[in-house]
């Protein structure tokens, strides 16, 4: 990675959608804290029974790279049987603010 | 921060949509690989070449796990090599082109474009031996890609090499028999052909382009159709603007993109693509998109005025989404790679003519169009004829990709496979045009004025 994108912060969004049950956020926030990944952020509404939780989160201490965190959470939501989602935050910037 | 809609519509179009980046391309300068020694010269493009591009494919990568958005394809492109080729001291290119499929398979690329001539006003002698190479070098390497220029809008059209590249087209199918032909899908005779067009197979590095350059061609189709899918029955107003905004968010994940490519391998930032690139999955066709707008089937009346729309709304859009947009940017509509375009050839309502006047509106030509194995090379050069008229007369670019399936006959199929897709095989007019373009040298260029 290159240096002024180093000098960045190295933030991510996590998003989980699927039917609502006991131990998502716990699920997420457990691979997130093994992996030394600073929770900045936690939203969630319930759309009718479904959710939707979006996590922002710091990868600038983490021990693994987006890609293979993104693995790991993908594991975790076809256990939970909801669809976890990982991109790196500059992707939400530069789509939806000019 | 965010809002809750925002983040799942962007997760969705990863997710759902298929959006995706279609390809990094690089574009490198051979200029300074000419040698009269036809050794030396191969020598230091393939050098060249492999040094440039040798982190290109790793970086794509790279950047396609951090940012989470897939990066299909890293290609490169590269000067016109009868530029190049004209100085060595030989008649036979392939020579080049098997160092550029070399070079390609070194660094990892799925295909290398350049193998390439622009002949719009006249053919020069390395312009000739490039084009007489044209079917072997295709038949014989397995990435190297191909496209001639013969027509502008400033210059007109030179017939000569019209006529010539309906015989190279023909050739190039026979000896790619075995496999339906595939060598004319690394083919493209283009008419007013964009120099910095990161899109395979018509991509070269063009001759007003910098040393190195990363273009970056964009995806999509999928996302503006869900977007058109999501408001039935409203009015075009409506339409086009929700298009608009559709495209710059997605021309915003190709911004990003070939930023951060340009900037991690050391190499100015070109252009984005804006174009709309179907793919032979379902739910990324454009087609499909032009059938979500109220058309029955692609093909019927009032698609040339949808794709009209569609066309100018995600130029309009894309253009405010990056800083550069360049390249063919507009709607791609090849037949064998978009499942939306293949039913409609098989269910009637789409045949060469409705795509030809299609191509008066989109951002190209007419693409991987699958003929009849005994259509005629003069009838292939006066289709390409007609569409190059198109180009220059509205001063677009047009190009023709056309495969006359070896053997095989209306209603059955070439496939490729892969990106390529299948596509069936269309009738074209029983008459002849072999007169017409049999007459030789240039139709002259259009009078700009008068317009009509």
């Amino acid at each position: 990675m290159s240096s002024t994108n180093k000098q960045k912060k190295n933030r991510i969004i996590i998003t989980v959608l699927g039917p609502d049950k006991v131990g998502l956020i716990s699920g997420v926030a457990k691979i997130l804290s093994k992996n030394n990944i600073n929770i900045l952020d936690i939203s969630q509404s319930i759309l009718q029974e479904f959710l939707a939780m979006i996590l922002v989160a710091d990868m600038e201490r983490s021990y693994i790279d987006v890609s293979s965190l993104k693995k790991e959470l993908e594991v975790k939501g076809e256990e939970l049987g909801v669809r976890i989602d990982t991109q790196h935050e500059d992707v939400f910037n530069y789509m939806h603010r000019i | 921060m965010f809002s809750l809609q925002e983040i799942v519509e962007t997760s969705k179009m990863f997710q759902d949509e298929k959006l995706d980046i279609r390809t990094i391309t690089m574009g490198i300068n051979l200029r300074d690989c000419a040698d009269s020694n036809p050794k030396f010269a191969c020598q230091k493009i393939y050098d060249k070449v492999t040094s440039f591009s040798k982190n290109l494919v790793k970086e794509g990568e790279n950047i396609s796990k951090e940012l989470g958005i897939p990066v299909v394809n890293k290609r490169i492109s590269v000067t016109p090599i009868s530029i190049i080729a004209e100085a060595s001291n030989t008649s036979n290119y392939l020579m080049f082109a098997d160092t550029l499929d070399r070079a390609a398979k070194e660094v990892g690329v799925n295909f290398i474009g350049g193998f390439s001539a622009l002949v719009h006003k006249g053919i020069t002698s390395g312009d000739k031996n490039l084009i007489s190479c044209i079917p072997q070098a295709l038949a014989s390497t397995e990435r190297v890609c191909s496209s001639i220029n013969v027509a502008t809008t400033k210059s007109g059209i030179n017939m000569d090499a019209v006529y010539q590249m309906g015989h190279i087209i023909k050739e190039t199918a026979q000896k790619t028999e075995k496999e339906d032909g595939l060598g004319c899908a690394k083919l493209v005779a283009f008419a007013n052909v964009p120099e910095d067009n990161p899109f395979m197979a018509g991509a070269f590095h063009g001759i007003g382009e910098a040393e190195a350059v990363i273009n970056v061609g964009i995806s999509g189709p999928g996302v503006i159709q869900s977007a058109v899918d999501r408001i039935p029955g409203t009015d075009f107003g409506t339409l086009a603007e929700t298009i608009k905004k559709t495209a710059f968010k997605i021309t915003r994940m190709g911004e990003l993109v070939g930023q951060t490519a340009a900037s991690r391998l050391d190499v100015p930032f070109g252009i984005i693509d804006i174009s709309l690139a179907p793919t032979p999955s379902t739910g990324d066709s454009v087609a499909e998109t032009l059938e979500s707008m109220g058309l029955e089937s692609c093909g019927t009346h009032g698609t040339t005025a949808a794709l009209a729309l569609l066309n100018d709304a995600v130029k309009k859009g894309g253009a405010m989404g990056s800083s550069y947009v360049g390249g063919l940017s507009g709607a791609f509509i090849p037949v064998s790679e978009d499942t939306g375009m293949i039913e409609a050839v098989e269910n009637g309502s789409l045949g060469i003519d409705k795509l030809e006047a299609m191509t008066c509106v989109c951002s190209v030509g007419l693409d991987m169009i699958a003929v009849p194995g005994n259509t005629s090379p003069e009838t292939l050069a006066a289709i390409l004829a007609d569409e190059v008229a198109i180009g220059v007369i509205n001063q677009k670019t047009t190009a023709l990709r056309i495969i006359p399936a070896p053997g095989k006959k209306e209603g059955e199929y070439v496939e490729f496979g892969g990106l390529l897709g299948k596509a069936p095989i269309m009738p074209t007019n029983k008459f002849s045009s072999a007169e017409f373009v049999r007459r030789g040298g240039r139709i002259p260029a259009p009078i700009h004025s008068l317009k009509n």
